[in-house]
């Protein structure tokens, strides 16, 4: 009889040691190890701004100091304003956000079309026909820059922003799939009401189905922004004349200088200026950002 | 009784006939209804239809009869048949350029899958302070390239760099980064690795989709961490992997801009990749548009093939029907 209940208390306890050790295990799986793993990479990856903006902030005197100091010891603010006579940052500025925002409109436009007609329209074939367009997101651009610019200086095109923004105009593989994904999940319960009441396919599209979308507008206005402000091949490939040029062509202006030496405090200055309005436009719809991204997992 | 038999035999006649009415029409004629939906949706997928065919299709037709001339890019072009080709099979720094972007490639985007999926994992456990790291991990992503170049470029400096400073305080001797034949291209794999934030988004979002009842059936089961990662988490995960690979491929090959703005192929061709070399022929050389062009051929017939194959080898390690 004492011998069963001793033996009782030893399972328990046993049990309670083994829960316990559970728990210490399942302590470090889910919060120790991934906090360390986590901090330590955002370490990593802060330490590239971190340095953009100490180099950045150095006079000309203490950025030639060997070894580097590891923080500006006497911030020059006035590297900024500096930093924008080395090209004519302000043009240039000018440009790049024309180009953004013409971009901006022709996706905002072209996509939710496109994506009507392979969403929310039964026609033979239409899954077959979206595999194309899922296909091109695969296909190397570069691959094209040769015909493109051929092709676009017999059009006259060239030193233009026409090959920039028009072919936005035309929709871009992904923003269509995104745009689809988000048309596939409106219920067709309205359309299709509205439909018996004799609406035509055009009415719908603009007063039901449209309203409907404008977050996943949202995202993609965002994605076409950054698409046309982080373009750098494009604007290398067409634009030829400095006051058609755009930030991105701008910040190669330090390395043509003709000293060897580059100014890397001033070059940091303006990279901080260029990568800024996107920071702040990721600090401000950082959702939109990662609900863009995250429709792009599906299966 | 009559009526009954008629709406029976009607049944069975519509029954029997409507197969192969449907097939028919299938092959030969829309219906009315089918021919109506057809013009609907040419006006709304009409746009992209005209801008595949005048921005990709037309464009790669052009490359390919571009690959078969001589052309400067303001003279007439002079077909010259595969002089092209030949001249990329006996080309060194062609051969150097292709190795580059292999090399690259090849470093990138396993290195690439590890980190992301390394980053979804620690940020699928429940920790209240998550946003914070997804924005600090997200953020480098959605930043221009061209940007990142630059302040790597200012990050690796051999003098004013932090990074060599930190080695240096250690007790490393570090090395030229960009400067160096054998360092240039895993500092180009490192910037890489920088924008591994969207990837391992896109594996977050797929990691939240297993469905939590599997992770619970094998814990019960007694299957640890490292066990139920290897039987759970990764067969269910490998379709989303297999899509970051061929992308992650397809973007390695086109490696540019990096090259183009910290090292200028250097040192010693060490980062001359292929468009690199490409654009370097057809807009710095006085322009080998047709040579430039065949290299165009070249890296679209490479993408496609590892595409190819990446795939046909996915049926062997790829679970579509797990969940």
């Amino acid at each position: 009889m004492s011998s069963t209940t001793l033996s009782q208390i030893e399972l328990r306890q046993r049990d309670r040691q083994r829960a316990n050790r559970d728990r210490i295990t399942r302590r470090i799986n889910q919060q120790i190890v991934p906090r360390v793993i986590l901090i330590g990479m955002c370490a990593v990856f802060i330490l590239p701004f971190y340095w953009m903006l100490a180099l950045g902030l150095k006079s000309n005197a203490e950025l030639m100091l060997y070894p580097p100091t590891l923080y500006p010891h006497s911030p020059q603010w006035g590297n900024f304003d500096e930093s924008t006579q080395v090209f004519p940052f302000w043009s240039f500025a000018r440009n790049t956000l024309v180009i953004t925002v013409v971009t901006i409109i022709g996706a905002v436009i072209s996509n939710p079309i496109i994506a009507y007609g392979f969403s929310r329209i039964q026609w033979p074939g239409r899954d077959k026909v979206f595999l194309i367009v899922l296909a091109t997101v695969f296909m190397p651009f570069p691959v094209i820059i040769v015909a493109l610019f051929d092709i676009f200086s017999r059009l006259g095109w060239i030193n233009t922003f026409l090959p920039l923004v028009v072919p936005m105009f035309f929709g871009q593989a992904f923003w269509i799939f995104l745009m689809r994904q988000f048309m596939l999940q409106i219920s067709t319960d309205m359309s299709d009401a509205a439909r018996v009441d004799g609406a035509n396919e055009f009415q719908i599209f603009f007063q039901i189905i449209l309203p409907q979308t404008i977050p996943a507008l949202g995202v993609i206005a965002i994605f076409a922004g950054l698409h046309a402000w982080n373009d750098f091949l494009g604007p290398l490939l067409y634009l030829l004349d400095p006051d058609k040029y755009t930030l991105a062509i701008g910040l190669t202006f330090f390395q043509s200088t003709a000293t060897y030496d580059v100014l890397f405090n001033l070059l940091m200055a303006a990279s901080t200026l260029v990568v800024l309005p996107v920071i702040v436009l990721f600090l401000l719809f950082q959702k939109s950002f990662i609900e863009g991204i995250s429709i792009g997992s599906i299966k | 009784m009559s009526t009954q038999a008629d709406s029976e035999s009607d049944r069975v006649s519509t029954s029997v006939a409507q197969p192969i009415v449907t097939q028919a029409r299938r092959f030969y004629l829309p219906t009315r209804r089918e021919r109506h939906q057809l013009l609907l949706a040419a006006i709304f997928v009409g746009p992209w239809i005209i801008g595949l065919l005048a921005f990709t299709l037309y464009p790669i037709y052009y490359t390919v009869r571009l690959s078969f001339m001589r052309y400067g890019g303001f003279n007439e072009p002079v077909w010259i048949g595969l002089a092209n080709y030949r001249r990329l099979i006996n080309d060194d720094l062609f051969h150097t350029s292709l190795w580059n972007t292999f090399y690259y490639t090849g470093l990138a985007v396993p290195i690439g899958v590890v980190v992301a999926m390394t980053l979804a994992l620690a940020m699928n456990q429940p920790l209240p302070e998550i946003p914070i790291y997804r924005a600090i991990l997200f953020l480098p992503s959605v930043l221009p390239l061209f940007a990142i170049s630059f302040i790597f470029w200012a990050l690796l400096d051999p003098n004013q760099g932090i990074v060599n400073e930190a080695l240096r305080s250690i007790g490393l001797s570090p090395p030229n980064w960009f400067g160096d034949v054998r360092f240039a291209k895993l500092g180009i794999v490192a910037i890489a690795q920088f924008g591994a934030g969207q990837i391992a988004l896109v594996f977050l979002a797929g990691l939240k989709g297993i469905p939590q009842h599997l992770h619970d059936a094998a814990m019960i089961d007694g299957a640890g961490v490292i066990s139920r990662f290897k039987n759970i988490t990764l067969p269910l995960m490998t379709p989303v992997i297999l899509y970051d690979i061929i992308l992650g491929i397809s973007l390695g090959l086109q490696v540019f801009i990096q090259a183009f703005i910290i090292t200028k192929g250097g040192p010693a061709n060490s980062t001359t990749f292929l468009v690199y070399y490409l654009y370097d022929n057809a807009f710095r050389f006085g322009g080998n548009m047709g040579y430039a062009s065949a290299m165009g051929v070249v890296l679209f017939v490479i993408t496609f093939i590892i595409a190819i194959l990446v795939f046909q080898t996915s049926s062997r390690w790829v679970h579509y029907d797990l969940t």
